[in-house]
C-alpha cells in the first residue's frame, strides 16, 4: 500500500513537471557526398518523413506541416548553432610492415599528419581503433585488433599525447576497408585507424 | 510557472541523484558567450575540453552557443537560449551498438549523427517537448519554441 502511494505521488509529480508543448521547425540538410538521408518527424502520433535536402516540417498545429526550406532560411534561423559546430572528426589509416610492429614508410608520414591535425584542434581527443582481416575466429580477431590499437596508443603516448585523451578499442574484422570472404588474408584490412576529434 | 519548474527540477534531481559517477560520453569543443552544464544539481561553467556525462543538461545564454562532439563522432551544436538534455547515452566501441536520446527543451540545435545511428538507425532519437525525431540520415537542424 505504501509503495502504491509512493508510485502515485511520483506519477503526480511527473505529470506536474511535464513540459508545455513546443512549436518546432525541423529541416533536413544536404548530405556530404550526396548519400541517402532522412529524418522521421513524429508529432502527436502524426508522422512526416523528411528525405530530401531542405525538406522541412513545422509543428504547432493539428499535425506537422511539410514545407520546403532553403540554405538562406536555415542560415537565418540556425546560423549560430551551425557556426558552433565542432570540426568534423578526421580519420587516418596506419599500416604495419607485415609480421612486425613497425610502421610502413607511408605510415610514418601519416603519423606526421595526425600530429598536425591534433595541433589544429581545441581540446583534441584521439580514438585508436584496431582492425583485422578475416583470417581467424571473431574472438581472436577482437583480441588482435585491440592489441594493435594498444601498440599505436603506446606510440602516441611516447610522443607526448596525454593518456586521458587517447582511447584504444578493437573492432576485430567487423569493418574491413576491402570487403573479402571469410578466411581471406588482406593486408589493407590489417590496420589501425586513428580518429582525431 | 518558473518557480514550479524549479521546484520540480530540484525534486527530480534529488530522486535521481543516485545515478552519478558515469563515464565520459562527449566533450565540449566550442563555447561562445554564456554556456553552462547542469549535473546532479550543480552548475558548471562550460569551456572547451569539459567532458560530458549522461543526464547532463547543457544551457546557453542570450549570446551563447555551444559545440559538442560525442564519443561516437556525433556532433551537436546549439544556438542562443537553448536547453539540451543528454538523457541517455551508451556506445560500445567494439560493436558500435548503443543508445542515444537527447531532448532540445528549447532553442536551436544542429545535429550530425555518428556511429550509433549508422550501426542501428533506431538507436538514436532527438526530441523536443512536442516531437520525436527518428534519425535515419545524418545532418539536420531543429528548433523548439516554447510558449512562455
Amino acid at each position: 500500500m505504501r509503495s502504491l502511494l509512493a508510485a502515485a505521488a511520483l506519477a503526480l509529480l511527473l505529470t506536474a513537471c511535464a513540459q508545455p508543448p513546443s512549436r518546432d521547425t525541423i529541416v533536413l540538410l544536404p548530405e556530404q557526398g550526396g548519400k541517402p538521408t532522412a529524418v522521421i518527424v513524429n508529432n502527436g502520433g502524426k508522422q512526416v518523413t523528411l528525405d530530401a535536402p531542405y525538406a522541412g516540417a513545422r509543428t504547432g498545429g493539428a499535425e506537422p506541416q511539410a514545407y520546403r526550406s532553403s540554405d538562406s532560411d536555415v542560415k537565418a534561423q540556425f546560423g549560430a548553432a551551425l557556426a558552433a559546430q565542432p570540426a568534423r572528426p578526421r580519420s587516418f589509416q596506419l599500416y604495419f610492415v607485415e609480421g612486425s610492429d613497425a610502421f610502413t614508410d607511408e605510415t610514418r608520414s601519416t603519423v606526421e599528419q595526425v600530429f598536425a591535425e591534433i595541433a589544429r584542434r581545441p581540446a583534441p581527443e584521439i580514438a585508436v581503433v584496431g582492425h583485422t582481416d578475416r583470417v581467424g575466429t571473431d574472438q581472436s580477431n577482437d583480441a588482435l585488433s585491440l592489441r594493435r590499437a594498444g601498440l599505436v596508443r603506446g606510440e602516441l603516448l611516447k610522443r607526448g599525447i596525454a593518456a586521458d585523451s587517447i582511447q584504444a578499442s578493437g573492432r576485430g574484422e567487423r569493418e574491413p576497408l576491402v570487403p573479402t570472404a571469410d578466411g581471406v588474408a588482406e593486408p589493407r584490412n590489417r590496420r589501425v585507424e586513428i580518429i582525431v576529434r | 510557472m518558473k518557480s514550479r519548474l524549479f521546484a520540480c527540477t530540484v525534486l527530480l534531481a534529488g530522486l535521481f541523484s543516485a545515478s552519478a559517477g558515469a563515464a565520459d560520453i562527449g566533450q565540449i569543443k566550442v563555447a561562445k558567450g554564456q554556456v553552462s552544464v547542469e549535473r546532479g544539481g550543480q552548475v558548471i561553467a562550460a569551456t572547451p575540453g569539459l567532458r560530458l556525462q549522461a543526464t547532463d543538461v547543457v544551457k546557453t545564454g542570450v549570446d551563447g552557443s555551444v559545440g559538442i562532439t560525442m564519443t561516437d563522432n556525433s556532433l551537436l551544436s546549439a544556438g542562443p537560449k537553448s536547453v539540451l538534455a543528454l538523457e541517455q547515452y551508451a556506445f560500445d566501441t567494439t560493436t558500435h551498438q548503443g543508445k542515444f536520446d537527447a531532448t532540445l527543451k528549447q532553442g536551436t540545435l544542429a545535429v550530425v549523427s555518428g556511429k550509433i545511428a549508422k550501426q542501428s538507425p533506431e538507436a538514436m532519437t532527438v526530441r523536443t517537448p512536442a516531437t520525436i525525431l527518428g534519425v535515419r540520415g545524418t545532418e539536420f537542424v531543429v528548433s523548439a519554441e516554447t510558449g512562455q
